[in-house]
């Protein structure tokens, strides 16, 4: 997925017809808005902030204080494939950290793996905390985790991808 | 004909139950999801009914491949008899979990066949007030972790007059709120998700009791991003309940309206705080609000609202279906009733344990847990999530209460305990709650915000120094600022971990191997 930032009329519009709905209908709807930005295009893209301070009737200063507050909200498009690992306690209790840096190790001996995951933010707990290290490739929770494993369920991933393209 | 029950739990779709209910349909066999038990290393745990009594019959760690030479037998190794049999959960006392394993969390008939809605019918019978005295009566406090009577808090907000929206013209409709705080975000806990997952309608039924307890008109359930699967089973079963009249106009024939929605956090484990939670359902940044005004008197939108977390609501029905009296005589001096344990991190058997409070953590962690899952020794235990004390294998006969943890300068948090074998390194756990507390900050009290890049400074100086003497003193300082000046349980709790670590486990603070790890590594999460 490739940057495209929202500046055209018709770009804000289509944007303005999304996000319409949910501030006539939901109080306190500035969150929401960007969540649905992010849901639409996988990322909350340069320019689309300004429409969603427009359309809640807040300032843009207001609705980009909201954007960068919140780890979920990207600026940039994600990574084919996310690999999120989780970095808190229970799984640092059953080596979470060194699977961290074994993870990282072969994704720099191995570009294909690197190119297709990207470097994403490490995750503070995915609520698996008995079947540690737990790991989220993209939407799949995965229990017991290893690099293996990690390998294996990034090359479904992106059969999955390609199957879908 | 033959029912095979098979998880659709979070945990137990991590390894693998979605092959195995696939391979067992592809054999023409009849499957029900369900919740997951709390087994969690029994997971896949794959259970059969009795085509007479129902009694179920279940085989652990079933894998798809397992079942490619026939049904499972139960000959086989993995066998493993009745399931309620089994030590682990026989010995519990479920009131919350009571349903969460055994029925299809998405079926409303299953749930009311096994005593859902008995808990709002019979309050739908009482006065709003009379609902409010038996919880009051109940002794339940809130399960999120700062254990305030529910009673009390239900009270308050019945006591005030709904009112508009803030800024909203005075002739506006009038709300009040119940929202709960599914934001689950302390490591080491999952029994919110398990909650969702297993028995979402449990959930839906108990904020409608508090909704007609207070006299609210809207619910929302604040639901971490990080629990997909507990999204989707809540949004389905908040459709189920609106075409059942369990939500919406006149809930089961009564005056009451009441109706419930999803909102989605966005990362922010800060949001889990009470008011950095209204501040994040109002669409804004999750910094904290200072207290007065109490969210009681003046919270979502500026209007009276109850806050609880979704274990708190999730014991209301079954309080009121079996009487608040007979919930008040479990537990012991102020902490009533049942608390749902976690058993997490390095240990054999983990998962949900429900039972009366005052169980110690050594019978959960060696009695039920059966120890590390690595076998080495146990060397510490993080009682309460991220902002909990570490415990040493000494401390452990402490009875799990809301007074006796306290006594101890430890607190029970969320119920979830975390076990470290003796390979853990207490100096980097320190120096990880002070990262954790850099990232996760929401920046509005200086001793937090700042306090937490000065510890990581302060414990890289003190573990490389030759003098810590002096490192260390600035570092109790520093926890002693933080404590003291800051607004909620971030910057307020983050000292915790660092000083039960500091003071219980003083060795790792001097070795020199850890000197030269801890520093090379540099701050991980940038």
């Amino acid at each position: 997925m490739t940057e495209s930032p929202i500046k055209t009329a018709e770009q804000i519009e289509n944007l303005k017809g999304l996000l319409t709905p949910i501030a006539e209908r939901e109080p306190g709807p500035v969150l929401l808005c960007l969540q649905a930005v992010q849901t639409h295009y996988g990322y909350v893209p340069e320019g689309a902030v300004a429409v969603v301070a427009e359309v809640c009737n807040v300032t843009r200063a207001d609705a980009h204080g909201v954007f960068s507050y919140y780890s979920d909200l990207r600026k940039t498009p994600p990574p084919l494939i996310s690999v999120r690992l989780c970095a808190a306690e229970a799984c640092q209790a059953v080596g979470g950290r060194a699977l961290a840096a074994a993870w990282g190790e072969a994704c720099a001996a191995d570009p294909n793996l690197a190119g297709a995951t990207g470097t994403d933010e490490p995750v503070f707990c995915l609520g698996n905390c008995a079947l540690g290290p737990a790991a989220l490739v993209n939407d799949q929770l995965i229990g017991n985790v290893s690099v293996e494993a990690l390998k294996s369920a990034v090359a479904a991933a992106q059969n999955a991808a390609e199957a879908s393209l | 004909m033959t029912v095979w029950f098979v998880p659709r739990d979070a945990a137990a779709l991590s390894v693998g139950a979605d092959a195995v209910a696939a391979a067992l349909e592809a054999r023409g066999e009849h499957v029900v999801r369900t919740g997951s038990r709390g087994l969690l290393w029994l997971e896949p745990l794959v259970e059969r009914a009795d085509s007479r009594d129902g009694t179920r019959v279940g085989w652990s760690n079933v894998q798809a491949g397992d079942l490619s030479e026939g049904v499972l037998s139960e000959a086989a190794a993995n066998f493993l008899g009745i399931v309620e049999e089994l030590d682990y959960l026989a010995c519990q006392n479920r009131w919350i979990y009571e349903r969460v394993g055994i029925i299809d969390p998405v079926d409303p008939d299953d749930y009311v066949s096994h005593g859902g809605m008995a808990g709002l019918q019979r309050a739908l019978e009482m006065s709003p007030m009379s609902v409010v005295q038996a919880v009051t009566e109940s002794g339940l406090r809130g399960r999120g972790g700062a254990g305030f009577p529910t009673g009390i808090k239900w009270q308050t907000v019945a006591e005030q007059a709904p009112v508009p929206h803030k800024g909203d013209p005075v002739d506006a409709p009038r709300h009040k709120y119940i929202c709960v705080n599914a934001d689950e975000g302390d490591s080491g806990t999952f029994a919110d998700r398990m909650l969702m997952e297993g028995d979402p309608f449990c959930l839906l039924e108990g904020m409608a009791i508090a909704a007609h307890a207070v006299g609210a008109d809207r619910g929302m359930i604040y639901l971490r991003s990080e629990y997909p699967a507990a999204i989707a089973v809540m949004s389905d079963a908040i459709e189920k309940a609106r075409a059942r009249g369990w939500l919406g106009e006149s809930i089961l024939g009564s005056s009451c309206n009441f109706d419930v929605t999803i909102r989605v956090g966005a990362g922010s484990y800060v949001c889990g705080e009470e008011t950095a939670m209204l501040e994040s359902l109002e669409g804004r940044r999750g910094t904290v609000r200072a207290k007065p005004p109490l969210p009681a008197i003046e919270g979502l939108f500026g209007t009276p609202t109850v806050i609880n977390n979704v274990l708190t609501i999730a014991s209301v029905p079954s309080i009121l279906a079996r009487g608040p009296e007979a919930y008040a005589e479990l537990g012991q001096e102020r902490s009533r009733g049942t608390q749902v344990f976690q058993l997490a991190g390095n240990i054999a058997r983990g998962g949900i344990v429900e039972v009366a409070f005052g169980i110690s953590a050594h019978e959960l962690i060696f009695g039920l847990g059966q120890g590390t899952k690595s076998g080495k020794p146990l060397k510490a235990v993080q009682v309460g999530g991220p902002l909990g004390a570490y415990l040493t294998a000494d401390a452990l006969q402490v009875p799990m209460a809301y007074e006796s943890l306290a006594a101890e300068g430890a607190m029970l948090g969320h119920g979830g305990l975390v076990v470290f074998d003796d390979s853990v390194d207490m100096a980097e756990q320190a120096r990880f709650a002070m990262e954790f507390c850099v990232e996760e900050s929401c920046g509005k009290c200086t001793p937090c915000r700042i306090g937490a890049v000065r510890g990581v400074e302060v414990i890289d100086d003190l573990l490389a120094s030759d003098a810590p003497e002096n490192a260390e003193q600035l570092l109790r300082d520093l926890c002693d600022v933080m404590t003291q000046g800051s607004l909620c349980a971030m910057g307020g709790l983050t000292p915790q971990p660092v000083l039960s670590a500091l003071d219980q486990f003083p060795e790792d603070f001097k070795r020199v191997a850890v000197r030269v790890d801890v520093a090379a590594q540099g701050v991980v999460h940038e």
